[in-house]
């Protein structure tokens, strides 16, 4: 198996961009990765959408895309896994390049959830759940992750000043992302007191409903060293699934798909979570973040929510977590969410975060974690800064 | 979602009578039935009917609901361990939703979950309610 770096990225302003079609939104994050790579051709794409049909009732997105790309002809197929459709793109990328197919090979992520109406994006979403036995009985995503938190609470104490130091924190961060939909901060009596969605969730808890779209690059040895800049190697990749159904999971106060993906992405690497300093991770809700920092293992079990609290994930923490903002912050356009989680990490391993974004210390090693529904897929890239 | 009438008539052996899938090799119930036991992958099984008790575990309360459900909100959310061990979500009803607890008994009855629009199928299912009630 080959090698496989990360040689440039690009991506949109994500919001509620109604002056963009899902295709230029695309276009533009693509070209702006092209260009940043410094490449003159690319051998291959795979595009993360979770749901052009449902949104906007277009699929066959791989070919009208690279058409309205200016690569007419070029190979390029669509990647899906509810929420982790964009890391799972990245991961097909990676293994095109590491087989020694493709030389230069795009992943792209994109989502445009703002042409329909708010009842139609939500049934968009559920189809991540199991549309027999959730959904039919009245559940949203949401609700989901309510049970979820419900059960947390109940058994480790998780509490109401916990969730709410997830968004503030991821506010914080996001207000200094120029790309993020909502760059401002909130407090953490304004999360508390934001209108309830799903108790004990409320809409503060919530990422939101996002246009936006995501590029990176993914090139051999002999390409990425040939640029004559710092680059990116993906040193650890790992995948794991689980029942979309909830109510069929053992432990509902863990991601077992999260865990499965992280352990085999570490021992890929050749490392412990201990050795990754800074994490981009799925934050769809507060709770989520929480137990994703406890899934991945770097916080035990009912630990993560004192830890946030205490500060232990900020920028200038000891485990940075969503220094980009986050999915609460930046928006969350499902299909280009784990695209641009790469972004992020590259930007942080190259020293290019905007606003004084920058993870104090030149991080060296950081961590991608993406997933599906409510942890039915997960998907977790490690990647290290070589010069 | 509108469903079509085949795709609900499939669902009912689930829904109406709880039908659900005991594999001889794990002697592990799940519903809905399938066909390859997620433990052993092995197919030997036989239908059992879940039983009508159980025991809340978690619970939401959907305060905003998609459009079929809008009527009804707020309404409470629940996944229960029945008395074998299998675990189901469906709506709690017949109390107040801030009365709805961890740990609280419940029983399953049969009652109307959804209806598809002015001309679309009524869908029945089961509910949770208090046992005690």
């Amino acid at each position: 198996m080959r090698t496989v770096y990360v040689i440039g990225i690009g991506m949109t302003k994500w919001g509620e961009v109604w002056r963009s079609s899902l295709r230029d939104m695309h276009t533009e994050a693509a070209r702006n990765a092209i260009n940043n790579a410094g490449v003159d051709h690319i051998d291959s794409m795979y595009v993360g959408c979770m749901s052009g049909g449902l949104f906007i009732g277009q699929e066959h997105l791989a070919s009208l895309l690279t058409d309205y790309l200016g690569m007419r002809g070029l190979p390029a197929t669509r990647v899906e896994s509810a929420c982790a459709s964009g890391g799972m793109a990245f991961r097909s990328a990676f293994i095109e390049v590491a087989s020694g197919i493709s030389d230069i090979v795009m992943a792209s992520g994109v989502e445009k959830m703002t042409d329909c109406t708010g009842d139609e994006a939500t049934q968009a979403l559920a189809t991540a759940a199991d549309q027999e036995y959730e959904v039919f009985h009245g559940a949203t995503f949401p609700g989901l992750y309510a049970m979820m938190a419900t059960a947390h609470m109940a058994r480790y104490g998780t509490t109401r000043e916990m969730l709410s130091a997830v968004s503030v924190k991821n506010h914080r961060n996001g207000a200094k992302n120029p790309f993020a939909q909502y760059p401002f901060t909130v407090t953490s009596e304004q999360v508390a007191n934001s209108v309830m969605i799903a108790d004990p969730l409320r809409i503060l808890d919530c990422s939101p409903i996002t246009d936006g779209a995501a590029a990176v690059l993914l090139a051999s040895e002999e390409v990425a060293k040939n640029l004559g800049k710092p680059i990116i190697k993906i040193i650890g990749m790992g995948v794991g699934t689980d029942t979309i159904a909830l109510a069929q999971r053992d432990d509902l106060t863990t991601i077992k798909s999260t865990t499965l993906a992280t352990q085999k992405a570490l021992a890929m690497a050749n490392k412990s979570i201990r050795d990754i300093q800074f994490a981009e991770v799925h934050d769809c809700f507060s709770i989520a973040e929480i137990m994703v920092a406890e899934s991945i293992g770097k916080f035990a079990p009912g630990a993560a929510g004192p830890a946030i609290l205490a500060g232990e994930t900020a920028l200038e923490g000891t485990f940075p977590m969503n220094p980009s903002g986050g999915l609460k912050s930046k928006g969350h356009p499902v299909g280009a969410t784990g695209v641009a989680q790469v972004v992020e990490v590259y930007k942080q391993l190259t020293g290019q975060a905007e606003n004084g974004r920058q993870i104090p210390g030149s991080p060296k090693i950081g961590m991608t974690q993406n997933m599906g529904g409510s942890g039915g897929s997960s998907v977790v890239h490690i990647m290290e800064v070589v010069s | 979602m509108t469903m079509f009438s085949s795709r609900n008539w499939r669902e009912y052996a689930h829904r109406y009578r709880l039908e659900a899938s005991r594999f001889a090799k794990s002697g592990q119930t799940y519903y809905p039935k399938r066909l390859v036991d997620p433990d052993t992958g092995d197919n030997g099984q036989e239908t059992v009917n879940l039983p009508m008790e159980g025991t809340i575990v978690t619970f939401t309360v959907i305060r905003v609901a998609p459009n079929q459900w809008s009527d009804i909100a707020p309404y409470a959310l629940a996944i229960a361990e029945l008395t074998d061990g299998t675990r189901i979500m469906a709506q709690v009803t017949d109390c107040d939703v801030d009365d709805v607890k961890i740990g609280m008994e419940v029983r399953l009855e049969f009652r109307r979950i959804q209806s598809e629009g002015h001309s679309g199928v009524i869908s029945y299912g089961h509910k949770f309610v208090p046992k005690w009630y």
